[in-house]
């Protein structure tokens, strides 16, 4: 299931917030928006998943425009993770993945043994099930971005949409995060966009990245074509090293300002 | 296994909370100035129920004192403590605050204003409109209060404005309340004794008028815990796990409000019900909605009861008001409540 998005106009408030962004997300493939802070990454996703409407441009999920969609079909196409996930305190790991399953309990309804069984198989394949007893506001970091994505999991989209899934961990788990979210990609051919700060681990595991600066596309294509030293000083305002690691993938490193703190 | 099954009513729970209930409600029907004896009461209630025949060996007065007096008192007072327990869960879901109570939007106050608009105004008659006029009151302030948080709210975000909008409705009609009031210097006593609040109405009429409408409402609430549960992740989640949370807030707060215009037209002002007993409700069985509603609606009821049977019992033969009782129990264990809260982590 592709996601395409073309020439896309967002307002919030009367306040552009983006201009012309366009980009297309191959099925069973991983792209990542970076940019600087508030270049509007976060909102490029919400207009995929139809949670704010378009001024202008077309967004498409497997063909069809989000916004137009019931909230309920659009639950079934795309699962979200969001960057703060507000976990109800007191509910169980559980019962918090089982309300991925809510596009397809009847609106009045109750979960059948089908939901039970399917969220269930989302925390063992996540590695949660010894928590499924246990209340959310006893998670720690790691396992509460585990959960979220355990969630997003149960409700069976074919397209992931995750907001920083990473921010708030440390290195570790990052990267099982992002390992974890590349196996489901494989295994499931899920689709998959993901906002990131970090743009070394964003060049790690995406196969295309999406440069967002202030509301406009600066850049979209493979990692070593984005990442350059010279568009990181452009966009971030950093001074960084770009060179190619192991596999090719550009890694950056930070360049301290010289004559300062000598 | 217990893990892998989804957070809802479990038999045991709901045996209790009924047996409570039923236990508080017997007590409730065999205390009082005219001494009945149990054996009789539980035989002329059985008498009562289709396909059975008891004879109660109850003397006539004694009858007319259990079916004219004490039985519709009793249900009133457990119909209207469910009903704004019930209320109160609901509004807590809505505004994802477990302070949220029923009159948060201005119920309270539009009663009030409509109350004592007839009190005032129809002085010299008993007044059957005063229970019409605090429903219609209870009802237009929490529609003004909603209109009103919608239209600033557009574009932001929902919740907050509508709190604020209520504030602001509250405050306004007890302004209008008091200024009616003042007109009508020697009404206050009804008018006090109004929002004080009791269950001096109970008849079978008055539950007879309230009965579908409070059916209504509390078949709604009940319908809605799980979609409750949904929204407690946020409107934004929520919307992308594909619930309109709009609609929903929409549905539960009109279901809500109607119990508490039911619950306000037939007893006045009682406060601390509908934050109180939820909470119980919560600390003991669980935080799910599907938990809260059905056994808040419960608890309420046995909480009221109770509350009446005490009001009318420990300065007879006077009665305190029933809001007094509730206040007085309601105020500490709601100092304790928010001691508890402190301190955990709130979105």
């Amino acid at each position: 299931m592709s996601v395409s998005v073309r020439g896309l106009d967002v307002d919030l408030e009367g306040r552009p917030v983006l201009r012309g962004v366009s980009l297309e997300v191959p099925a069973g493939a991983w792209t990542a928006v970076i940019g600087p802070n508030g270049a509007g990454k976060s909102t490029l996703l919400r207009a995929v998943l139809g949670l704010v409407r378009p001024r202008g441009g077309a967004v498409r999920v497997a063909g069809e425009d989000p916004w137009s969609l019931t909230p309920r079909r659009r639950a079934r196409l795309v699962a979200y993770a969001p960057q703060n996930p507000n976990l109800p305190p007191g509910m169980t790991v559980f019962d918090y993945t089982l309300l991925g399953r809510s596009p397809y309990i009847p609106l009045l309804g109750r979960e059948s043994a089908r939901d039970r069984a399917v969220a269930a198989q989302a925390l063992d394949r996540l590695d949660l099930t010894g928590l499924a007893g246990r209340p959310l506001d006893r998670l720690s970091g790691g396992e509460r971005q585990r959960v979220v994505l355990a969630r997003a999991l149960a409700q069976q989209a074919p397209v992931l949409a995750l907001d920083e899934p990473t921010t708030a961990l440390d290195i570790g788990h990052q990267q099982q995060v992002m390992d974890l979210v590349e196996r489901l990609r494989r295994d499931d051919g899920l689709t998959v966009l993901t906002t990131i700060h970090d743009l070394t681990l964003a060049g790690q595991y995406a196969d295309a990245l999406v440069l967002l600066s202030g509301g406009r596309v600066a850049a979209s294509g493979p990692p070593g074509e984005v990442l350059t030293a010279e568009a990181v000083g452009a966009h971030f305002g950093a001074r960084v090293h770009v060179a190619p690691g192991p596999d090719g993938r550009p890694v950056l490193s930070l360049e301290r300002s010289r004559g300062e703190g000598r | 296994m217990r893990t892998r099954e989804a957070a809802r009513l479990r038999p045991l729970p709901l045996a209790v909370a009924v047996l409570v209930l039923l236990a508080a409600m017997l007590a409730a029907l065999l205390v009082g100035p005219a001494g009945l004896p149990a054996a009789g009461v539980v035989k002329a209630l059985a008498d009562r129920l289709p396909f059975v025949h008891v004879d109660s060996g109850l003397a006539a007065v004694d009858r007319n004192v259990l079916f004219e007096l004490r039985l519709p008192r009793v249900l009133l007072g457990a119909v209207v403590g469910g009903l704004l327990a019930v209320a109160g869960a609901g509004y807590q879901g809505v505004f994802r605050n477990p302070l949220a109570d029923p009159y948060l939007l201005g119920a309270a106050a539009g009663a009030g204003v409509g109350a004592t608009l007839v009190i005032v105004v129809l002085s010299d008659r008993p007044t059957p409109a005063v229970p019409l006029a605090s429903f219609a009151g209870a009802l237009g302030g929490v529609a003004l209060a909603y209109g009103l948080g919608s239209t600033a709210g557009r574009g932001g975000s929902g919740t907050a404005t509508l709190v604020l909008a209520g504030v602001a409705v509250s405050s306004f009609l007890a302004s209008v309340q008091a200024f009616l009031q003042q007109a009508k210097a020697e009404e206050l006593q009804r008018i006090y004794s109004w929002i004080l609040g009791g269950l001096g109405l109970a008849d079978w009429p008055t539950l007879a008028m309230i009965a579908p409408y409070a059916a209504v409402a509390v078949v709604t609430l009940l319908l809605h815990g799980r979609l409750l549960d949904v929204l407690s992740v946020g409107d934004e989640e929520a919307a992308s796990l594909g619930l309109s949370a709009a609609r929903v807030r929409l549905t539960v707060l009109a279901a809500a409000s109607l119990a508490t215009a039911c619950a306000v037209a037939v007893s006045g002002l009682i406060g601390f019900v509908g934050v109180v007993v939820p909470h119980v409700v919560r600390r003991l069985a669980g935080g799910s909605y599907r938990i809260v509603l059905p056994l808040s609606l419960l608890g309420g009821a046995a909480f009221l009861t109770v509350a009446d049977l005490v009001g009318r019992t420990i300065v007879a033969p006077g009665e305190l008001p029933l809001g007094v009782v509730t206040a007085f129990v309601g105020g500490p264990f709601f100092v304790l409540v928010l001691r508890a809260v402190r301190g955990r982590a709130e979105p």
